[in-house]
C-alpha cells in the first residue's frame, strides 16, 4: 500500500512512550559526541542551576521521529524535520523520565505529508513546533 | 561579552570531510532508541532500494558537530559555551544519508539577534557528498543567556 492511501488529516499514524534512564543518556552522550556533564553529573548540573540531570534535546529530537519512521516501513523517508526546544527533559537517577510522543497528519499533499509530533513528560509538552515532512519513496 | 555580530559576515572553510561508517550509523540508531531495520540491518536498507544502512533523520547533527567547534573557536565570537542552550533544530534533505557517503560540512552563520539580554545565533550547516551535490543541511539556533537570565 503507498504512503498517501487513505490517509487523513487529523490521523494519529503512531503513538510510542519511551522510558529513558541514566544509561540511554549516557549511550547518547558516547554515539553523539555530546559529552556536556549536565546530560550525566547531578553536582554539574545543580551547580548551574539545573532542577537535575537532562537529557540532550538531540536525544529526544532523534527517538521522537523514530515511531513516524516505523510506521513508514521505507514506503517514504523523512525528507524535513524541526523541533523547538521548549522544556528540559530530567532524568531521575532511580524512576528515570518517560517522553510519550505522539504523530499525527498535519497536512497532506501529492507527493508526502506533514506528520506533527506532539511529545509529553506527564502532562507537559518538552517540543515544540515539532514537524515531519515525509516524502513518499 | 555579547556575541559578536559580525559572524554572519564571516566565511568558514569547509570542515574535513566525514565518512560515514555502517557500526556508526548502528550505534547511532540504537542511542536514539529507533527499531526500524532499515537503520539497522544493511540487506533491509538494500532491499528498500538503499545502498547500505540509512542514517537516522538527526543523524547530520554528529557531522555538524565539527563545524560548531568551528565556531566555539573563533576567538572573537563573545559565546560562552556554559551558557548556551539548544533552542530549536531543523535538518532539510535532499536525500536520505547512507553508510558509505563522504560528507563535506560548510557552517554559515545566518543571523544573530539579542532579545532580553539573551543572543539568539542561527547557523546553517551544508553537507554535500563525493560529488558536491546537496545532502542535508542542519540548521541550529543556539541560545546565549545573558547574565543575568
Amino acid at each position: 500500500m503507498s504512503l498517501l492511501d487513505g490517509l487523513e488529516v487529523g490521523q494519529v499514524v503512531a503513538e510510542r512512550s519511551f522510558p529513558l534512564t541514566r544509561d540511554t543518556l549516557v549511550r547518547y552522550a558516547g554515539a553523539s559526541g555530546d559529552f556536556n556533564p549536565i546530560h550525566y553529573r547531578d553536582d554539574v548540573a545543580a551547580a548551574v542551576g539545573l532542577p537535575g540531570v537532562l537529557a540532550h534535546g538531540m536525544l529526544t529530537m532523534g527517538f521522537a521521529v523514530q515511531p513516524v519512521v516505523d510506521w513508514l516501513d521505507a514506503r517514504g523517508w523523512v525528507s524535513d524535520y524541526q523541533v523547538r526546544f521548549t522544556r528540559p527533559v530530567v532524568v531521575d537517577p532511580q524512576v528515570g523520565a518517560v517522553v510519550t510522543v505522539a504523530a499525527k497528519v498535519g497536512a497532506l499533499d501529492d507527493a508526502g505529508a506533514r506528520i506533527d509530533l506532539t511529545a509529553t513528560v506527564g502532562e507537559q509538552t518538552v517540543l515544540g513546533k515539532a514537524q515531519v515532512r515525509v516524502t513518499a519513496l | 561579552m555579547p556575541v559578536n555580530p559580525a559572524l554572519t559576515e564571516r566565511d568558514f572553510p569547509p570542515v574535513a570531510p566525514y565518512l560515514v561508517g555502517r557500526e556508526k550509523v548502528r550505534e547511532f540508531a540504537r542511542a536514539v532508541l529507533a527499531t526500524a531495520p532499515l537503520h539497522l540491518d544493511p540487506d533491509a536498507a538494500r532491499a528498500a532500494g538503499f545502498a547500505d544502512v540509512v542514517a537516522p533523520p538527526t543523524f547530520p547533527i554528529v557531522v555538524a558537530e565539527a563545524t560548531l567547534q568551528q565556531l566555539l573557536a573563533e576567538p572573537d565570537a563573545g559565546i560562552d559555551f556554559s551558557r548556551v542552550v539548544h533552542g530549536d533544530q531543523r535538518f532539510s534533505y535532499s536525500r536520505p544519508v547512507v553508510a558509505g557517503d563522504e560528507l563535506t560540512a560548510t557552517l554559515r552563520v545566518t543571523s544573530i539577534k539579542t532579545l532580553g539580554g539573551n543572543s539568539m545565533i542561527t547557523s546553517e550547516t551544508a553537507m554535500v557528498d563525493g560529488d558536491g551535490a546537496h545532502v542535508v543541511t542542519s540548521i541550529s539556533t543556539l541560545v546565549v543567556r545573558g547574565d543575568d537570565a
